[in-house]
């Protein structure tokens, strides 16, 4: 039974990464590992959704999981439509949930 | 009823050759005047040019003149197209604003929108101090601009298509005109498709830019030309430009006949969300390569006329081949020397916008009834050249 629990994806690729460090989502503080993508450091906490569509505000997160998709695209340091799953996660780095387009400040 | 040489698909009272938004206007009117009809393409619905373009339905920049006048009509024909039609074609009324860098650009503009409004063009002129109350996010320092409230927009495929759809036409897609049939007397009495051949005692040539190759499949030469455009597309974005919004040397471009690259900044918003950047023209042929110098010279000028966009992404880039004739006017009604083939075609870069007037224009033929306006600057044998008496 101890073996099942080890079969997490950095236990089989034998992942000895360095310490964890923290990002923040809304401002709640979440740890992250080097390497990781901002998408799998999220998914890595339990989060699923950091996206509102800007028809219908249905939740959006990491559907494709390789950059083709688009569907995981957040506000990354208060720049708009990153693609969460591309993105290397950095010590520090604030995603927040990104509304629609994440232009509304651009409206006129 | 076998033919000799190909099996019969359909016989109907006109079959037009081209689904575009010109072949599905011509369609629309050519049924509403009690028509039958048949839509023959050899590829899809709005798949050449229309589906290439922003859907714009201008009268801003027109000199006053047959396309002006051609354009004014559509302009009010679209109205009713829109009431008749679903609100999918997302027809807007959001008027154009054409700018100007400098007093001498500013002054021609006036000159123009001027001479337009003797021939029924709404405009309204904007000093530099209140070009921003139209447009917040328009670069400062511009010398000012003209409002021109009746331009609009649709989205022009799905424009083109909801329009065939009213007409009730028979739909032949995917079926290429390989001949264009004659009786006894050289008048045309339908074409063969590799389906078959499809019957009518007129035959509406309204393939665009590709009209050429049609007309010599009758036996007549059209000089379309193809002038092929860029257009960029930004992410989605909230309603940033309010209207079409355009820089005045946009009107010298249309009208220019050089083969060289010729950009101007043209911005307008979407229903949908992402901003359109145009507009491009060069004679390169039917090449398809994407230039990254257009689309360089595109992006640049759009972001000097709207510093904002400098900051948003642009997802994609298309592209298509306007049909281009000479002298600039399209090719609109019988061919004298192919009895019963008519022309629709050559629109360069306006097809959405004049496709209404054309389609009644084409329908008034077909039917001998008296045409909405003068046809007669449109003769699709105008191109011929004489021989030296």
């Amino acid at each position: 039974m101890s073996r099942r629990r080890r079969r997490t994806p950095a236990a089989l690729v034998r992942a000895r990464p360095e310490p964890a460090f923290e990002i923040s989502l809304d401002g709640r503080p979440l740890p992250a590992l080097p390497g990781q993508s901002l998408a799998a450091a999220l998914w890595a906490a339990g989060v699923l959704s950091w996206r509102r569509t800007r028809g219908s505000g249905r939740p959006r997160g990491a559907f494709c999981g390789i950059g083709s998709c688009y569907d995981c695209l957040a506000t990354v340091n208060g720049t708009p439509n990153q693609r969460a799953c591309l993105i290397p996660a950095r010590p520090g780095d604030a995603v927040t949930t990104q509304e629609g387009h994440g232009h509304a400040g651009l409206a006129v | 009823m076998p033919t000799r040489n190909g099996h019969h698909l359909d016989t109907s009272d006109v079959v037009i050759v081209g689904a575009g938004a010109v072949g599905a206007a011509c369609a629309y009117y050519a049924a509403r005047s009690g028509l039958s009809v048949t839509v023959v393409d050899r590829g899809a619905v709005a798949g050449g040019t229309t589906g290439a373009g922003e859907g714009n339905l201008l009268v801003s920049d027109k000199e006053p003149g047959p396309e002006l006048d051609l354009a004014l009509l559509s302009a009010r024909l679209w109205r009713e197209l829109a009431a008749a039609l679903p609100p999918e074609i997302e027809y807007e009324t959001k008027g154009g604003l054409v700018v100007a860098g400098d007093e001498p650009g500013l002054a021609a503009l006036r000159t123009l929108s001027e001479a337009q409004t003797a021939a029924g063009v709404a405009s309204t002129c904007l000093p530099a101090d209140r070009l921003r109350d139209a447009e917040p996010h328009l670069a400062p320092g511009l010398a000012g601009g003209v409002l021109y409230p009746q331009d609009a927009q649709v989205q022009p495929a799905l424009a083109a298509a909801y329009l065939l759809r009213a007409s009730g036409a028979r739909l032949h897609l995917g079926a290429e005109v390989t001949a264009v049939l004659r009786g006894p007397g050289g008048a045309v009495r339908g074409v063969r498709t590799p389906r078959g051949d499809l019957l009518a005692p007129a035959v509406v040539n309204a393939t665009g830019t590709w009209a050429g190759e049609l007309a010599a499949l009758a036996g007549v030469t059209v000089p379309v030309l193809p002038r092929r455009g860029f257009v960029l597309v930004t992410e989605p974005l909230p309603r940033v430009v309010r209207r079409k919004v355009y820089a005045a040397d946009y009107v010298a471009d249309v009208a220019s006949d050089s083969a060289a690259l010729q950009t101007s900044a043209v911005v307008e918003g979407t229903p949908a969300g992402p901003v359109l950047i145009g507009a491009s023209r060069e004679r390169v042929g039917f090449d398809r390569t994407l230039s990254v110098e257009v689309i360089r010279r595109l992006a640049a000028r759009a972001a000097a006329l709207f510093p904002v966009l400098a900051g948003v992404r642009v997802m994609r880039a298309y592209q298509g081949f306007r049909p281009y004739l000479p002298d600039h006017l399209p090719a609109i009604g019988p061919d004298p020397r192919a009895p019963g083939l008519l022309h629709a075609c050559g629109h360069e870069g306006a097809g959405i916008g004049l496709a209404p007037a054309t389609g009644q224009l084409i329908a008034a033929a077909l039917t001998a009834t008296p045409a909405p306006l003068d046809a007669a600057p449109f003769r699709p044998d105008r191109f011929v050249e004489r021989s030296p008496a």
